[in-house]
């Protein structure tokens, strides 16, 4: 068994994942440093005169129908967005590891009930739970907003970890170091942990993607990052009755989450490519 | 003097469809301090599962069955807690296992292996550790190169990685050292270097060690006692050279026939018919009875134990016969 070179790496060396990398650093960097050197997204200079107006000098991407600059506003927006994948992202593959790990290794009565409780909570569809969850809070601060998606997306994560302990579990070098008086939390965090972690990764990436798609749907439907606030749903929202007088308003924060999402996933699909080759 | 381990009836039972099943079925022996006991038998005659019981490591849902007794060095392994047995395990007792490409965490270099080892029994400092380990790298024949400490197993070949195992098992200076195949899993040429080292770590260390192994060859010239297994019983026990000298069950006479021999009449190598019966198809009687060549009618019920000489047992109707 090859031990597989570093993630960032990995996803280097393979073609569509470099893409995925440059993109995705591009935006993390625009994210960052945009919004210091671009207008600031929620001022209205001129709402009766500067409203709508098409990509031009002044404004790269137009305004919106609040003479917002359309281009500070997805920039601004990539900062919400990321921001808000990252948190829920890692909430939920620490829920999934420590659980996964949890139900694969000390197994029984506790591994039957996380995975009972797995199977119930998938059966549900994640967005349905979010809209419930959401609906019971009334009022969405985007700290909640995270906390919320990060909750709802451990489960499968939960049991790929589990099904790669049980896999790790009967091999060798974890019965020997069990059989050296190893104790149970070296073998977890030395021994399974770090031996998940490429699989653990790659599902990790795939899900900001989704994640990404999720609050973006959710502040389409008014759920999730409230205005004025700008981010990619909640900008095409906003932007549904322009969406053929003033096409640039919905198209900029779509072409976004689409540039974001992509690239996220190629990311994700060169970190797992080998995992696949090498099971295969 | 009281044997350093001593297992008794030892039973290790799975559920199975309808009754359980019990792949060892009431294993006794002992080992002194300092001695090497060879556990010879064929795939699935019980013996990984009997050193696993050793330090209670048998895979769920097997468990080891009340009433068997393993005693080491006048502790009762069966009544420890968990605490208490991780003292046991890699600091009184060692194990390598058979396989060096799986035996080995692919994550961590080898020398933190041994470190983590060694700070999990001692109370040392990093540094420490760190020393000890370059000393049992050295002592294992891997010290040759500067930095061996820092390799990750997959830059190792399997003898290499075999070596590392045998630092690890030491790393805590064990009583006892349990090898399960140690050499099964190597090219013929690298077998016989890890079993020449075992052997000088044996002596230079005064340990006991339990040699498990299939084949009869590998503990002819490593071992003084052999205990012969078939089917989750010891048939035979005798010391190494009156067991191949005189071997006094069937099976063992078996075992020894399938052998090719250097000197002598060359004669085709004899081949016992049949394959060990799975633990849940066990025939009544004498276990080996289906594929003996010497089988009696009272085969089919419990064989007695007889001796035939000191310090040696068999479990047979034959020797039964003229007492």
């Amino acid at each position: 068994m090859k031990r597989p070179p570093g993630g960032l790496r990995l996803a280097w060396w393979d073609p569509a994942g470099r893409v995925g990398v440059v993109v995705l650093g591009l935006l993390g960097v625009a994210a960052l440093l945009g919004p210091a050197l671009l207008p600031d997204p929620l001022a209205q200079p001129d709402i009766l005169g500067g409203a709508l107006l098409g990509p031009g000098a002044g404004h790269p991407l137009g305004t919106d129908h609040l003479s917002r600059d359309v281009l500070a506003r997805v920039v601004s927006g990539a900062r919400i967005s990321l921001a808000v994948a990252a948190g829920a992202v890692s909430l939920s593959v620490t829920l999934g590891a420590l659980v996964g790990l949890a139900a694969g290794y000390l197994g029984g009565w506790l591994d039957a009930m996380l995975m009972r409780l797995v199977d119930a909570a998938l059966a549900i569809p994640r967005l349905f739970l979010l809209l419930i969850m959401i609906a019971i809070m009334e009022r969405i601060p985007i700290g909640v907003l995270v906390l919320t998606i990060g909750a709802t997306g451990w489960f499968g994560t939960s049991r790929l970890v589990r099904a790669e302990v049980l896999r790790l579990r009967a091999m060798d070098f974890v019965r020997g170091a069990e059989a050296l008086g190893a104790s149970r939390r070296r073998i977890v965090f030395r021994y399974l942990l770090p031996n998940v972690a490429g699989p653990l990764a790659a599902a990790t990436t795939l899900a900001v993607g989704d994640v990404i798609l999720i609050e973006a749907g959710l502040s389409f439907l008014g759920l999730g990052v409230q205005p004025p606030t700008p981010s990619w749903g909640g900008m095409i929202f906003d932007a549904k009755p322009y969406i053929i007088s003033a096409p640039w308003t919905s198209l900029a924060p779509g072409l976004a989450i689409l540039l974001a999402v992509l690239s996220v996933n190629l990311v994700g699909e060169a970190l797992a490519r080998p995992l696949t080759r090498r099971n295969a | 003097m009281t044997p350093l381990l001593e297992v008794r009836d030892l039973r290790v039972t799975f559920p199975g469809t309808g009754n359980e099943v019990s792949p060892v079925d009431g294993v006794t022996f002992s080992i002194d301090a300092g001695e090497t006991l060879a556990l010879v038998g064929e795939s699935g005659s019980g013996k990984t599962l009997t050193s696993l019981a050793l330090v209670r490591l048998v895979p769920l849902p097997g468990r080891i069955a009340a009433g068997s007794s393993i005693r080491f060095g006048g502790t009762d392994l069966l009544a420890l807690g968990p605490g208490a047995l991780r003292q046991v395990r890699g600091r009184r007792i060692g194990m390598v296992f058979q396989d060096p490409m799986t035996s080995l965490n692919p994550v961590l270099t080898v020398g933190d292996q041994i470190s983590e080892t060694i700070r999990a029994h001692f109370p040392v400092s990093r540094a420490e550790a760190r020393g000890r380990s370059e000393a049992l790298l050295l002592e294992v024949g891997l010290g040759d190169t500067a930095g061996r400490y820092d390799t990750y197993p997959h830059q190792l070949s399997g003898g290499m990685r075999q070596r590392v195992m045998l630092a690890i098992a030491l790393a805590a200076e064990p009583e006892l050292l349990v090898a399960d195949e140690p050499t099964s899993a190597l090219d013929v040429t690298i077998q016989a270097q890890i079993l020449a080292l075992l052997d000088q770590l044996k002596s230079s260390r005064r340990m006991s060690v339990l040699l498990i192994s299939h084949n009869l060859g590998v503990v002819a010239g490593r071992s003084d006692r052999v205990a012969v297994m078939y089917a989750g019983r010891i048939v035979e026990e005798a010391p190494t050279d009156r067991l191949f000298a005189a071997p006094a069950h069937p099976y063992t006479q078996g075992l020894l026939a399938s052998l090719p021999r250097l000197r002598g009449p060359r004669r085709p190598l004899k081949a016992i018919p049949g394959m060990v019966p799975r633990p849940e198809a066990w025939p009544p009687g004498c276990r080996f009875h289906p594929r003996c060549a010497q089988v009696m009618p009272q085969c089919t019920s419990e064989p007695p134990i007889v001796a035939p000489g000191e310090g040696r047992w068999s479990r047979c109707w034959l020797g039964a016969e003229g007492a």
